[in-house]
């Protein structure tokens, strides 16, 4: 037998037809097409709020974002629209939002990938995402009413125990009221916890099993294995939790409002009030016409440009870091 | 190495066993820095290993071998408790090193594993650079003298240093998968083990990489004692002294079960076994 009598087998079919294919080119149009509604989308809202608040940049000038003074309705002369004390006021709130919400929530994140008792995780877990769902308006009401009087004896007593320190000192500097930068720091960190210790946990849950047997087989301790072999592989999650959280601390509105205290106001002291950007806009939207809506609006494009600017410096630190901590691939 | 600083415990404490136990099957009792008696692993209420008594002789390389399911790897990672993070693991007999108990109540399982160190199927460096890599296991155990020395006898006893020093900086996933697992066995003696514990170091590994590894296995026992298992029973051949072939058993309740079957000198095993089963297995009738 020989092979060149067997008949020819029937060609197969290799080009691309058939309803698999259809099926792919669906699924790469529909992505795609998200993909870019998405950049359309954020597009539209760029190029929309920049010509509403253009009669505000149009008067201000570069001034829109480096006068500290804000007044509409002036005695005499024209208004005066300066973003600064606003735009200092949310970095100021979400800094210390994030100084208390980081630790705290890398801290739940650890326990319960690490620590807690199996039982225990699924209720834990479910009592932090409620703490989500709480309305902002809540924690608002809750920070006005409860948080602030009380915190009013607290803050007296460290302005009396670290305000004579130089330079420090002018941080815990003479206490007015319970509503002030500090007071916003504390519930907006409360509401950012719950988002950073959920994604923090799932990047935590993701590090390979072999990776903390490695550093335990080197008589590591629960400890040592967290930070040998935990914390590499998780920076650039965490990095990206911590700025999920600030996302929201930026752009928190009606709790901010709620317990700042409302004033135009540049200072180190963190127990005075201020205001942030996104407070503003709620305060004082309803009753403004003209530039005054204008600027407010402006106040939004500041607002959304700083928190586009804090993420793009985010990626950056942590390419860096990664970098450093991994050493260099090539 | 230290085998006259064999303490294990948290704090300091008096000698839990006589030395010198005699144990019945050791081939030379004096010579052996560990001993298995009668030890079981279960997982829950699942009994995966049953009973298994054999010894692990100093400055030699002891092979375990037997089917997919036969408990090998359970067994090795008892030996330094390493199945303690798994959720009701439990061992019960007696793990001996050196005459101490490794599952007594006052054994600190951070200073089992400094002792008796262990490296992986798959190599898991960790995403740090090649010198990180080694130097995490000299800082966490408080190493003194020259970091940099140290590493460098360590990815020197493991046959890597000609090939990394020159980018010791550089990460450690950019290596190749030999040269990984040749990383990860200097992390491991960089700590100054006595013993070393592998399981199946080679199975991910091309077949000049894993010869490298064999070579590597032969030229530690002048400093370790070697505990490996594998799958390849020309592996075992090639670097054990001694061979453990486990089997899986099946019992009344249609559960399976682990067990050791045979255990001797591997020339023995490999060519005159006792058991009608480990024959069956070394000429692949079975498995």
């Amino acid at each position: 037998m020989t092979l060149t009598n067997n008949p020819p087998a029937a060609k197969p079919t290799l080009t691309q037809r058939g309803r698999s294919a259809l099926g792919d080119r669906v699924f790469s149009w529909w992505t795609l097409g998200t993909g870019l509604l998405v950049l359309a989308i954020l597009g539209l809202i760029l190029i929309t709020t920049v010509r509403e608040a253009w009669p505000a940049f149009d008067a201000m000038g570069l001034r829109f974002i480096t006068e500290r003074v804000w007044d509409p309705n002036p005695a005499t002369g024209d208004a005066i629209f300066g973003a600064l004390s606003f735009a200092y006021g949310t970095a100021v709130s979400s800094l210390i939002a994030l100084l208390f919400a980081v630790p705290v929530s890398v801290g739940i994140a650890l326990f319960l990938t690490e620590l807690a008792p199996r039982r225990l995780r699924g209720p834990a877990v479910t009592v932090i995402d409620l703490l989500a769902a709480v309305p902002s308006v809540v924690f608002g009401l809750w920070g006005i009413l409860v948080v602030a009087p009380a915190l009013v004896p607290i803050y007296q007593w460290m302005h009396d125990l670290l305000g004579g320190i130089p330079l420090l000192g002018r941080l815990f500097g003479p206490v007015a009221s319970g509503r002030n930068f500090m007071t916003a720091g504390l519930i907006l960190a409360i509401m950012v916890t719950p988002i950073i210790t959920s994604i923090t946990r799932e990047v935590f849950s993701t590090v390979p099993r072999a990776d903390k047997d490695a550093a335990l087989a080197l008589g590591a301790t629960r400890w040592e294995m967290i930070r040998g072999a935990v914390f590499p592989h998780s920076f650039g999650g965490v990095v990206g939790a911590v700025m999920l959280g600030l996302g929201r601390a930026m752009g928190e509105t009606i709790a901010v409002a709620l317990v700042i205290g409302g004033a135009t106001n540049i200072t180190a002291n963190l127990f005075a009030p201020g205001n942030s950007m996104a407070a503003v806009i709620v305060q004082q939207f309803g009753e403004s016409t003209g530039t005054f809506t204008a600027a407010l609006i402006g106040l939004g494009v500041v607002l959304f440009a700083m928190t586009v600017l804090v993420n793009l410096l985010a990626q950056v630190v942590v390419r860096r870091a990664e970098a450093r901590m991994k050493g260099s691939v090539a | 190495m230290a085998s006259n600083d064999t303490n294990l415990t948290t704090r300091p404490s008096v000698a839990v066993h006589a030395p010198g136990t005699t144990v019945s099957g050791a081939d030379s009792a004096n010579s052996s820095v560990m001993q298995l008696r009668d030890v079981s692993v279960y997982y829950g209420s699942y009994e995966a290993v049953r009973g298994t008594t054999m010894p692990i002789q100093q400055n030699q390389v002891t092979a375990m071998i037997g089917p997919s399911g036969c408990g090998k790897s359970t067994v090795l990672r008892a030996l330094n408790r390493m199945n303690d993070p798994i959720p009701g693991a439990r061992v019960s007999g007696d793990v001996l090193f050196h005459g101490q108990d490794l599952y007594a109540k006052d054994i600190d399982p951070i200073q089992v594993r400094r002792r008796i160190g262990m490296v992986f199927q798959k190599p898991n460096p960790f995403p740090k650079s090649i010198y990180d890599n080694v130097a995490y296991g000299l800082r966490i155990n408080g190493i003194k003298g020259r970091l940099d020395d140290h590493v460098e006898e360590a990815l020197t006893k493991a046959a890597l240093w000609d090939e990394v020093k020159d980018k010791l900086r550089k990460s450690a996933l950019a290596l190749s998968g030999g040269q990984q697992q040749r990383l990860c066995i200097a992390r491991t003696i960089a700590v100054k083990p006595e013993v070393i514990l592998m399981d199946e170091p080679c199975s991910a590994l091309d077949p000049i990489a894993t010869a490298k590894i064999e070579d590597l296995i032969f030229e530690l026992t002048n400093d370790y004692t070697i505990v490996i298992v594998t799958h390849n029973m020309q592996q075992a051949a090639r670097v054990s002294h001694y061979t453990a072939f486990f089997t899986a058993e099946v019992d009344e309740a249609q559960e399976r079960h682990g067990r050791l079957v045979e255990f001797s000198q591997t020339g023995k095993l490999f060519t005159n076994p006792a058991d009608k089963r480990t024959e069956d297995y070394i000429t692949g009738r079975f498995g």
